[in-house]
């Protein structure tokens, strides 16, 4: 129950566009149509998912401190936190290798039309923000960790989804002044949708 | 950036006319978060001018050596190890900037100013003339950080750095300090105000 409410809550709630405005290089460089859109969201959504389970696991039996107690009572006092950029940025970077053969592999379409996207996954603030935010809340389990995941997974997908939709009717129905063409249209779009997003603050299950 | 550029335009172009974030569209995620007050942005702009000169310079020392398949890895190895040593020494001695800024130091490492400049200029550079462009791109993005943070603190709390700049007798008659501008959402709107101000003087740099 508790991660369903998690979950819910990393949808709407802390969403990772909306709420921390992480991921924003890849949201405002790829959200020009849905289809890619949709294709990296999933790939960001997937990543997270993979990403931060590891990275829990990483943290609670190696780098914490005290978390290497398990070796052997000399160890107890080991505190290797200041590692875990460096280890986490490690899992994301070898995962999202591995991704990127798998895609290449099964879907030769997509890979495509993510072209560059795919490697620039690994420096998308929002997978490794969820890492961080994960060290830094102290999550209880895994199953937490995995459902926070699939939740910061899940928003981030809705919201370039959303966002790219809106671009692509932009572009047919409405004069924006030459100046606010593109990247500053996206701004402005994307903080009325944080701001209508922050409606759903509090929300509980 | 194949063709010989001046020093003096690798450091001064990313002021305006090829700023990192206004223009090139990266490290906006940063931008976005620590702009609530001007002091968390001065020093997260301090922090990214040193981190991000110092991954040119060491780079593109060694970019001779880095097999082209695992550069990816290799740079972020060397700035993650930079992004270290900055939090390490904010923690140390500025500790309350430190916790404002929480995750977000450490985000610095996926900030795509790093990967961006890295790819683009480090690998085909020299040491020197990286060294520059770093500068340049950290100031281009610390400016446009204070701005957005100004903005945000002086509409927002009536303060700046923390001392209160809206005389009392504003308040007194009614002047309310909005809201809005501490939320998150602005921080977006202004930045797409400034790339709308910003382009309206350069024209080149209009879609369509």
């Amino acid at each position: 129950m508790e991660n369903l409410n998690l979950f819910i809550r990393s949808i709407f709630v802390d969403n990772m566009i909306f709420a921390y405005f992480l991921g924003m290089c890849s949201f405002v460089a790829v959200s020009k149509n849905v289809k890619t859109a949709l294709g990296l969201g999933v790939a960001v959504t997937f990543m997270l998912v993979i990403t931060l389970p590891i990275n829990y696991l990483l943290n609670t039996y190696v780098l914490q401190a005290g978390a290497l107690s398990w070796l052997g009572p000399e160890y107890a006092s080991v505190d290797l936190s200041f590692l875990s950029l460096i280890l986490f940025i490690a899992v994301i970077a070898s995962m999202t290798q591995l991704v990127e053969m798998a895609v290449e592999k099964y879907s030769p379409a997509l890979y495509g039309s993510l072209g560059i996207f795919l490697p620039l996954i690994a420096v998308n603030c929002a997978i490794l923000g969820g890492s961080l935010f994960m060290q830094q809340r102290g999550f209880s389990s895994i199953m937490t960790a995995v459902s926070a995941g699939a939740g910061w997974g899940i928003g981030w997908l809705l919201a370039i989804v959303a966002i790219a939709a809106i671009r692509e009717r932009l572009a047919t129905y409405s004069n924006i002044p030459k100046p606010l063409r593109g990247i500053g249209i996206t701004f402005i779009l994307t903080a009325l949708m944080g701001i209508a997003f922050m409606s759903f603050l509090g929300i509980k299950i | 950036m194949a063709e010989k550029i001046s020093n003096k335009s690798v450091l001064f172009n990313p002021f305006s006319k090829n700023n990192p974030v206004i223009v090139q569209v990266l490290g906006i995620c940063s931008v976005l978060a620590v702009t609530v007050s001007l002091e968390p942005a001065i020093v997260m702009g301090m922090s990214v001018i040193a981190v991000l000169a110092f991954a040119n310079v060491i780079i593109s020392l060694i970019r001779n050596t880095i097999p082209t398949n695992i550069r990816i890895i290799v740079q972020l190895v060397v700035v993650a190890g930079l992004v270290v040593i900055v939090d390490q020494l904010l923690k140390a001695y500025t500790y309350d900037v430190s916790k404002q800024l929480s995750v977000f130091i450490s985000l610095i490492i996926t900030n795509c100013i790093l990967m961006g400049r890295l790819e683009a200029f480090a690998m085909a550079n020299k040491p020197w003339p990286s060294f520059l462009d770093g500068i340049g791109n950290g100031v281009g993005y610390a400016l446009i950080l204070i701005i957005v943070a100004f903005f945000r603190e002086l509409l927002g709390s009536g303060t700046l750095l923390g001392f209160q700049v809206v005389p009392q007798w504003c308040y007194d008659h009614g002047y309310v300090n909005n809201g809005l501008m501490i939320l998150p959402p602005m921080a977006l709107i202004v930045v797409g105000c400034i790339i709308w101000v910003h382009r309206s003087f350069n024209k080149d740099l209009q879609d369509e």
